[in-house]
């Protein structure tokens, strides 16, 4: 394998990863603060994308369909915090897994019921498409670029929000201690629902940004949901860095593995032996990695006990 | 005495059975209506509704269900249909895997079981039954039709892609007995995935001339967004599954001039076609897809057999079915010894009309196309 | 008696109840939907064990459950094909008996859970559900895509297993195998809930220190009941596969985990009789709601919602009261 084609295949893992983030930052932060699983991020994923579709469908404004689907994802976040989410904080794991799996169910069917069941059509905009020629002579798609670009500035920006903002005052006290933040006189449920809201905004822009590349169907997020907990869990939940790093390594051994392992049992083995070991290898080597992550740091990386 | 007495009464029971149902045939069709994958489902069952709905015929009956594409549901429905509904017929199954759940048990237990869209390998030869009929084509076909049609274009190095599962691969199997050229790669990629980066990246760097890709449903549409979108221009062939009309739309300009092989499209020319192509759009307001127009033929091939012959008679029911005396959407249609189709494979280009992106007839692929594994049914 | 008492053996003898009817009317398949649902229940049973007694939330018993079922798959097409399992080094030919097919069950699922729990119990809480997690998602993609035993087409059994001297193919006697077998496992489960195990496991559940204090090790107790809880979902893998005549890898997805896990809390967790009670509505529910409406997850959603707001301890709390009762 050529190394330009080894630096693409690096390039397409961090976009991957970087797509994660965005749904891993949110799980984190309202699993950090609010002390939350939330299985239904996934739907709210999908609500962006399917927010996203319907806007640029009737308007051909791509800009305007990623407002929609940050709008759309924000207020469904609001939405299930006040009348669902919020009576779930103060109960145990259990039940916050049932009720928020009972939210993908309600969410998975409704889309169906409102949308159809045939898939949306969401395309990138002109401007981004086509593929531009980096230094070394790779050629990349420019969209899958931005996507890098607008996933890395919204890290920055979360990482500001929460250093230096009255906000991230507020979510860092709150993870540190909960009660103490309500003794401070600060409106709790007013800032719960206010992160919930960042979360689900955060959910839904990944949905419509990655939906321009895929397809905008019902049930699609939930494998990005089961690799976005993938990411917190290795990365150490509630840790915003970890997020990023842990996404990080998820996009680059879920591409990689996938390139890398045939290959690597072609050397010993017959070709289509060897493709179809490593890609069953490949298939579970994200959670091979998970799995060793805990047993070295059962927190995860960036985690505390 | 009391035996005596049940025993009558059973007898009364069964030979009351047999007269109410005369000329009667009751339809189990199990399909996929809710989920992922719904869409298909809706389609063969809309398809095959319209043909019942168009004849009229008041002596057949249909129990629709749905399994949700989970394979136990399936057995779990066979057994409802078949131990309550008592049905004489199943159909509707969309998923290869959910077919091999289901149809070896209910031939097993003499239901006619009709095929509207699978085609695993292993009910076509070895494991083949005279009361199963498949009507769409064994899973192999559209992609021999491809392979023919990558020799007929000149290729000679295509790169091979399908998901890592079972249909997945007989996917490059069936594209490979037919395709004469070199393999300049085969990928497997997880099924369900949804980015093709890495993918389009080694083919890119494979040198190959062409693209062979099955990838059913929001797969395809995944990788046909990305492709278009990567600056890779090599001609792309595939089966039909992956652009057809219930996910063109969602694909949208990145599937404009692509070659893809099926063995019907909504511009065939014959009579039956132009009045099933009319009156679903009639009926459901929308363009009919490949799988509503398998639903549509199953109907009528049934309502066929049962002009010839009546259901409790299996024997001859089965040679009734086999006749295969209708007017099919696909014109030529007759079945092998193994009850698969013998029919023609075209080759189809995606095209825009108006606004809406669908399917123009290019020309055939195969024709009179049987499939592998006849040979090994002892029919 | 407590109204829990009554409630559970009114829910106990209500699985037979229905079976017998629909025998009577002769709706088979109403005998079907009754065997699922003690089949269902006996996988709850067994998450139940690892849930409610040691609070070890497990996202992950689909692993077991699948194994279980692949159990009987693999044994039962290497006897139909008459081929056996491996020559060498010694010769294992496949089975068609049930018992034989239930301990090799059992005892895949329960090396499966030593493993799984060893790895998995070094992390707690949150960790926890998401590392059972992965590893249920690392068994089904590995099903997936291995290509011996049918891949995602999962593996066919032309004919339900035998057990000796029973026609196990009538539903009335499928039914009769597979609840004599749930309410064993459920004797046994209330016995290990009350002996000294089951009790220093609630202990540690409530506060692991103090456990710790009088000597015990709270780690190696959750891992004997996290075996147990895997081998008892694994048996009943086996028994639904048999039910279905058929395995596939949507045995081990985690929407599997899921949906045992509502049994449990459905029915209502740390209950014995929860898992039979919450299984038993589900089946009811996907019954009559699906043949209500093409959207039927929707309402299935809204209710489970509902019990979880609303109707904490489950079902069997709702009518009987929230106090766990020790019975």
């Amino acid at each position: 394998m050529s190394f330009i084609l080894l630096i693409e295949q690096v390039l397409n893992g961090v976009q991957s990863g970087v797509m994660l983030f965005l749904m891993a930052a949110g799980l984190t932060l309202i699993f950090g603060v609010m002390g939350l699983i939330n299985l239904a991020h996934g739907s709210l994923y999908m609500v962006g994308a399917f927010a996203a579709a319907a806007v640029a469908a009737a308007t051909g404004s791509f800009l305007l369909a990623l407002v929609a689907a940050l709008a759309a994802a924000a207020l469904a976040g609001c939405l299930i915090e006040m009348t669902v989410i919020r009576r779930l904080y103060d109960r145990d794991h259990l039940d916050q897994v049932l009720a928020t799996f009972a939210l993908i169910l309600i969410f998975s069917e409704g889309t169906r019921f409102l949308f159809g069941s045939f898939p949306l059509f969401l395309d990138i905009p002109a401007a981004l498409s086509g593929p531009v020629m980096l230094p070394g002579g790779i050629q990349y798609p420019l969209y899958r670029l931005v996507i890098i670009g607008v996933g890395l500035a919204i890290a920055a920006g979360l990482f500001l929000l929460i250093a230096r903002t009255r906000i991230g005052i507020q979510i860092r006290a709150g993870e540190a201690d909960r009660e103490m933040i309500a003794a401070l006189g600060i409106d709790i449920a007013k800032l719960y629902t206010l992160i919930f809201a960042l979360g689900a905004a955060l959910a839904g822009l990944a949905g419509a940004l990655v939906g321009a590349i895929q397809s905008v169907q019902v049930g699609m997020g939930e494998p990005v949901l089961i690799l976005a907990f993938v990411v917190i869990v290795i990365g150490g939940i509630g840790s915003i860095k970890g997020a990023l790093i842990g996404a990080l390594l998820v996009g680059l051994t879920d591409t990689l593995g996938s390139v890398l392992l045939p290959l690597f049992f072609a050397n010993f083995m017959e070709a289509s032996a060897a493709t179809s070991v490593g890609s069953s290898l490949a298939s579970m080597s994200i959670y091979i990695l998970m799995a060793g992550v805990l047993l070295f740091k059962p927190t995860g990386l960036f985690g505390e006990a | 005495m009391k035996s005596l007495v049940m025993a009558a009464s059973v007898a009364a029971l069964a030979a009351g059975g047999a007269w109410a149902e005369e000329g009667k045939v009751k339809v189990g069709m199990i399909t996929t209506l809710s989920g992922g994958g719904a869409g298909l489902g809706i389609d063969v069952r809309d398809g095959f509704l319209l043909a019942t709905k168009m004849a009229g015929n008041e002596n057949l009956e249909v129990v629709v269900e749905d399994d949700q594409r989970k394979p136990e549901i399936a057995v779990q429905l066979a057994d409802k249909m078949i131990q309550s509904e008592k049905v004489d017929v199943m159909t509707g199954i969309i998923w290869s895997n959910l077919a091999m759940a289901v149809v070896p048990a209910a031939t097993a237990q003499g239901k006619f079981y009709l095929s509207p869209n699978a085609g695993p390998s292993a009910l076509a030869g070895k494991g083949c039954n005279p009361l199963y009929f498949n009507v769409a084509w064994q899973n192999d076909n559209l992609h021999e039709a491809a392979g023919a049609y990558a020799n007929d274009a000149g290729y000679k190095n295509t790169f091979m892609l399908a998901p890592n599962y079972p249909a997945g691969k007989d996917a490059l199997t069936g594209y490979k007995r037919t395709y004469e050229g070199e393999a300049a790669g085969e990928v497997y990629t997880d099924l369900g995935q949804t980015d093709y980066a890495a993918q389009i990246a080694q083919i890119r760097a494979s040198g190959a001339d062409s693209v062979f890709f099955f990838l059913p449903g929001g797969m395809g549409i995944s990788f046909l967004k990305q492709y278009a979108n990567s600056g890779v221009d090599l001609p792309v062939v595939g089966p039909a599954f992956s652009f057809d009309q219930g996910i063109l739309q969602a694909v949208g300009e990145a599937a404009v001039g692509i070659k893809n092989t099926s063995q019907w499209n909504k511009d065939l020319d014959n009579e039956a076609n132009k009045e099933f192509v009319a009156a679903f759009q009639e009926e459901y307001d929308r363009l009919p897809s490949l799988y509503a127009s398998q639903g549509y033929d199953t109907a009528n091939l049934l309502l066929s057999a049962m002009d010839k012959a009546d259901v409790s008679d299996a024997e001859a029911f089965g040679e009734a079915l086999k006749e295969a005396d209708f007017d099919s959407v696909r014109g030529k249609f007759s079945f092998g010894n193994n009850q698969h189709p013998v029919q023609d494979y075209y080759v189809r280009e995606v095209v825009k009309e108006g606004d809406v992106y669908t399917n123009k007839l290019i020309g055939p692929s195969l024709t009179d196309h049987a499939d592998a594994y006849a040979a090994d049914c002892k029919m | 008696m407590t109204r829990e008492t009554i409630l559970n053996t009114f829910l106990f003898l209500l699985l037979p109840a229905t079976a017998l009817a629909a025998f009577a009317l002769d709706e088979p398949f109403i005998i079907t939907l009754a065997t699922k649902a003690a089949i269902l229940a006996l996988a709850g049973v067994g998450l139940n064990i690892a849930l409610g007694l040691g609070g070890l939330v497990s996202f992950g018993h689909a692993a077991f459950f699948g194994l279980g079922g692949y159990a009987m798959g693999i044994l039962a097409a290497h006897a139909q094909s008459y081929t056996p399992i491996m020559e060498s080094p010694f010769l294992i030919e496949g089975t068609k008996s049930m018992p034989v097919i239930w301990l090799v069950a059992l005892a895949v699922s329960a090396l499966a859970a030593l493993l799984i729990g060893a790895l998995s119990l070094r992390t707690s809480g949150v960790y926890f559900i998401m590392v059972t997690l992965a590893f249920g998602q690392m068994l089904f993609y590995f099903a997936i895509s291995w290509p011996a035993y049918g891949g995602e087409d999962g593996l066919s059994i032309y004919v339900r297993n035998g057990f000796p001297g029973l026609n196990t193919l009538d539903p009335l006697t499928f039914f009769g195998i597979a609840f004599v077998i749930l309410a064993a496992v459920l004797f046994f489960a209330g016995r290990l809930a009350r002996a000294p195990f089951g009790l220093a496991l609630s202990a540690a559940r409530q506060n692991a220190e103090r456990v710790e204090a009088v000597g015990l090790a709270p780690f190696k107790l959750r891992l004997v009941a996290f075996v147990i809880s895997g081998a008892v979902t694994g048996l009943a893998g086996a028994l639904f596969a048999d039910l279905n005549r058929f395995v596939s890898p949507t045995m081990f997805s985690w929407q599997t985990s899921g949906e045992i896990m509502i049994f449990v809390i459905l029915g209502g967790v740390g209950r014995l009789f929860g898992p039979v009670a919450g299984a038993a509505l589900f089946i009811l529910l996907e019954h009559v709601l699906g043949g209500l409406s093409e959207f039927w997850h929707i309402y299935l959603g809204l209710l489970l919602l509902l019990v979880v707001l609303f109707a904490r301890g489950g079902m069997i709390g709702l009518i009987a009261g929230r106090e766990v009762a020790h019975d």
